[in-house]
């Protein structure tokens, strides 16, 4: 691939050949504000955040979609771009309800962020004229269409990414709105991971909890084989929903519906929570001593009458590494047979 | 998987072969839409179902259920009749090619169409898809794995991919997409009852003395162990007398789950770890309460065979505890003290006792996985395997005639019946079955029947069936769809209200011991 040489900011850069600006910029160091740009989908030139002047054009261009050419002369920021990036903003501001303080989102909200960062504090919030559908094809996900910016990041993942293509942006100015087909959507939850506002949440959780106010802790997902990386959000000992990163793991932000809202399970009432034996058919609750002590003599009882190889031992797909060494180790070394084996099969 | 998953956006043709990846990996199918859409990648599907990957397919073959070998063969017939194959791959890297020649020279198109029902027209299609491209990457899952041929089946797949040079190469590989997070891992710990772990045979003296003496035990049984299905059977005719099962589900997971559950009552003993009161731990004579994932540390490998860590997030509920201290209680007061009983103290010892782990250590892995083998603390790991040579040297093909399922439809039990997951559950539905989200999305059974069977059986959308087979029967809710190639049934086995292996049978591939659950005649009528 051939390269291309540019100078950004006054620095000389060098990338391949179909390289965007604003990719060319992020390799160079240099931050350019973005909000309807999103690192796994394609430029959607929604909010005009981006924009950028190139010395001998007229007008700026928005750097997410404008493709790098030998010996571009680029500024990323100038006065000008500057009032006009705020003016950008203040427009998507004007029917965004600052409702922050009960937005799921406050705290990780990119147009919160980027609001902040331009120092905006002088726009009064004008309601749309035309009411929007609050409703959304399936309950786990809940769409707050107020706060909806119409990015169409949204709608991107869901055509891009998952070539699903459930959702669309239908009308014009102040009767635009997203509108989901529910017959197509399959509540994987693509449309959540990339929502940059309050716009899209999650509608399972009982529990609340500010992002400041949750442990989150990085694991892999307990489901399938894939591995994907997300990180637990834990609130009083409990989890209550997960959240991804676009740079971290094999999924690069992505979960489906299972690691998404397959959490309950974690928390839920029905866990074990006593040793249990059997008696005259029915279970009563046990002490740790008694149910480790009954299965050690039954299980040396078996061994010395019937020999090693009269027990057998059922690890898991669902357990760590570790815990198959241990066990299988325990029914090599300890109870003394080959008798072990997973549900791999099955 | 021989190739990490992000390497199908590298090939130029995608051969996806029982694999519902949209349902069951669908972050391997966004991968997969990205590669078609974005990339170019030609995808072939070839399943009985017409599943949702079809509707991005380039072709598709609709096979009879059961028929993979025959299918497998047919294409290399073509390969091999317009010299489509990698002769200087074959040549520098293969042996047995010419028996695999002489094996697939009557798997003519006329015959192969004549098994499988695919047009011959499909199958020089299909051939030349997959010959002329380089590199193509093969995925597959249980519709390849589980049939009595299982074995078969994933050898022709191996050997087609060898055929044309796929194996050892970026954008190659034969992969198969495990379908639970630590399957992999499970294996290469020696969860299975021929093999120490890292896949070191129980057969081979040599390997037992290096166990014996880490362990600081006499010896091991230099016989290979009993598997899942023979485990059971062992039970019923009395010479295994104890079970302990940790985190599995048999009653629901296994084949014919009367004759589990028969096997089950027969032993003296029986025990199960797990985090939930299964449909498996309610016949137990006493159930340890296990911890979940979000409550301890460890790793897991996934698919690709990266090993990555689980970290503990919240404290297991009321006396619930880690696999490892329950283990290693029962160990002690058997006699054997565990001297390793920390997650990252076991890594140091699996490290120790298997070659391909032995560079993975917790350090390492802290900020991202690592694909074993990794011989060494400063390897990176082995993201693509055979590369430039097989792991035992040459490639090696398997000459195999194709052999029908063990149990076809007949006149009493006219339709096939397969089963599978949705993609809102998971396995026996034992996690994603509490609480209210997925459930909220896929509340109950519901078997997926072609609409021109139905209305054959007066069957409505919706209406309930009962499906027979020889060994019992079930009663669900049916989804008219074209998904369900005609003359087959498809219902997932995550419902114990309607548990689908009530229907299967248990004869299995006689090698890797897999239950054929993606053939079983069965009889479909109205409910009454």
């Amino acid at each position: 691939m051939s390269m291309v040489r540019l100078t950004i900011d006054g620095s000389e850069v060098e990338v391949p050949e179909g390289t965007t600006i604003l990719q060319a910029a992020e390799k160079a160091g240099i931050r350019i504000p973005t909000l309807c740009y999103h690192k796994r989908l394609p430029p959607i030139e929604s909010c005009n955040m981006c924009i950028v002047e190139i010395e001998g054009e007229e007008e700026p261009v928005n750097s997410c979609a404008a493709p790098v050419s030998e010996g571009l002369v680029v500024t990323t920021n100038s006065k000008a771009l500057h009032e006009q990036r705020t003016a950008n903003l203040k427009k998507i501001l004007k029917h965004h309800p600052l409702d922050c303080p009960v937005c799921d989102k406050a705290g990780e909200c990119e147009l919160q962020d980027i609001v902040y960062e331009f120092g905006i504090e002088d726009v009064p919030y004008e309601p749309r004229k035309v009411k929007r559908d609050d409703s959304y094809s399936t309950t786990l996900i809940r769409y707050w269409a107020d706060r909806c910016i119409l990015c169409g990041r949204c709608v991107a993942a869901c055509s891009d990414l998952k070539q699903i293509g459930a959702l669309e942006i239908q009308g014009e100015d102040e009767h635009a709105r997203i509108v989901v087909d529910p017959d197509k959507c399959k509540s994987c939850g693509e449309c959540l991971m990339v929502c940059p506002t309050g716009a899209l949440t999650e509608n399972l959780s009982k529990y609340k909890g500010r992002p400041w106010l949750v442990k989150r802790v990085w694991t892999t997902c307990s489901y399938c084989g894939c591995g994907c990386q997300f990180q637990l959000n834990v609130l009083d000992n409990r989890v209550i929903g997960i959240t991804t990163d676009v740079d971290t793991g094999v999924n690069r932000g992505s979960v489906c519906d299972k690691g998404r809202f397959g959490y309950e399970y974690i928390g839920d009432e029905s866990r074990l929570k006593k040793p249990l034996i059997k008696e005259n058919g029915a279970f009563r609750e046990a002490s740790w001593e008694e149910a480790l002590d009954t299965v050690a003599e039954k299980f040396k009882a078996i061994r010395d009458e019937h020999g090693p190889d009269a027990i057998a031992g059922l690890t898991s797909a669902k357990c760590t590494n570790e815990e198959n060494f241990l066990f299988q180790k325990f029914i090599r070394a300890v109870i003394g047979t080959n008798n072990v084996d997973h549900c791999a099969r099955l | 998987m021989t190739n990490p998953i992000g390497d199908v956006l590298k090939t130029e043709v995608i051969l996806a072969i029982g694999t519902d990846t949209t349902g069951n990996h669908p972050i391997i199918a966004n991968y997969i839409m990205e590669a078609v859409h974005q990339n170019g990648v030609k995808l072939l599907v070839i399943d009985p179902r017409r599943i949702e990957l079809v509707d991005h397919a380039d072709l598709w073959l609709q096979h009879n259920p059961g028929t993979d070998v025959a299918l497998l063969n047919g294409l290399m017939h073509i390969i091999l009749k317009e010299n489509l194959q990698d002769q200087a791959y074959i040549d520098e890297r293969m042996e047995g090619f010419e028996e695999l020649k002489s094996c697939v020279e009557k798997y003519t198109p006329e015959y192969v169409s004549s098994i499988t029902g695919v047009p011959e027209e499909k199958l020089y299609a299909a051939a030349r898809l997959y010959g002329e491209a380089d590199p193509a990457a093969i995925l597959y899952t249980m519709g390849i794995t589980q049939h009595t041929t299982g074995t078969d089946n994933v050898k022709s797949c191996a050997n087609l991919a060898m055929l044309c040079g796929n194996v050892g190469k970026v954008g190659g590989g034969v992969n198969p997409l495990r379908g639970q997070n630590n399957v992999q891992g499970a294996c290469d710990m020696g969860g299975l009852p021929n093999v120490f772990p890292g896949y070191q045979a129980v057969t081979v003296d040599d390997v037992r003395k290096k166990f014996a003496d880490a362990w600081g035990v006499e010896g091991f049984p230099s016989t290979v162990g009993l598997t899942i299905t023979e485990m059971f059977d062992a039970a019923e005719s009395g010479k295994v007398k104890a079970i302990y099962v940790m985190g599995e589900n048999p009653v629901l997971s296994d084949p014919d789950k009367h004759h589990i559950e028969h096997c089950i009552e027969s032993l003296d003993f029986f025990v199960v770890q797990d985090i939930f009161l299964t449909e498996t731990a309610k016949l137990a004579d006493v159930v340890l309460p296990a911890a979940c994932f979000a409550e301890k540390n460890g790793t897991v490998s996934n698919t690709e065979r990266r090993v990555q860590r689980v970290r503990k997030a919240v404290e297991p509920p009321g006396e619930a505890r880690e696999d490892t201290w329950i283990i290693s209680e029962i160990s002690r007061r058997m006699g054997y003290t565990m001297p390793a009983t920390t997650p990252e103290k076991i890594m140091d010892e699996i490290n120790l006792l298997t070659p391909s782990y032995k560079g993975i250590t917790y350090k390492r892995i802290e900020k991202g996985g690592i694909s074993w083998p990794c011989p060494d603390e400063d390897h990176p790991g082995t993201p693509v395997l055979h590369v430039g040579k097989f792991a035992r040297g040459k490639g090696l093909f398997f000459a195999i005639d194709y052999i029908p399922p063990a149990e076809e439809a007949d006149d009493e039990y006219p339709f096939v019946l397969s089963t599978g997951r949705v993609p809102q559950h998971f396995h026996t539905g034992t996690m994603t079955r509490r609480g209210t989200g997925l459930n909220r999305l896929c509340p109950e059974p519901i078997a997926q029947l072609n609409p021109e069977d139905a209305e054959k059986l007066n069957v409505s959308d919706g209406d309930f069936i009962e499906i027979t087979s020889r060994r019992g029967s079930i009663k669900l809710k049916t989804w008219l769809t074209e998904r369900s190639k005609l003359g087959m049934v498809f219902v997932p086995f995550h419902f114990h209200e309607a548990p689908a292996n009530t229907l299967t049978h248990a004869i299995v591939d006689p090698v890797a011991k897999i239950p054929e659950f993606k053939v079983s005649a069965v009889k479909v009528k109205k409910a009454s």
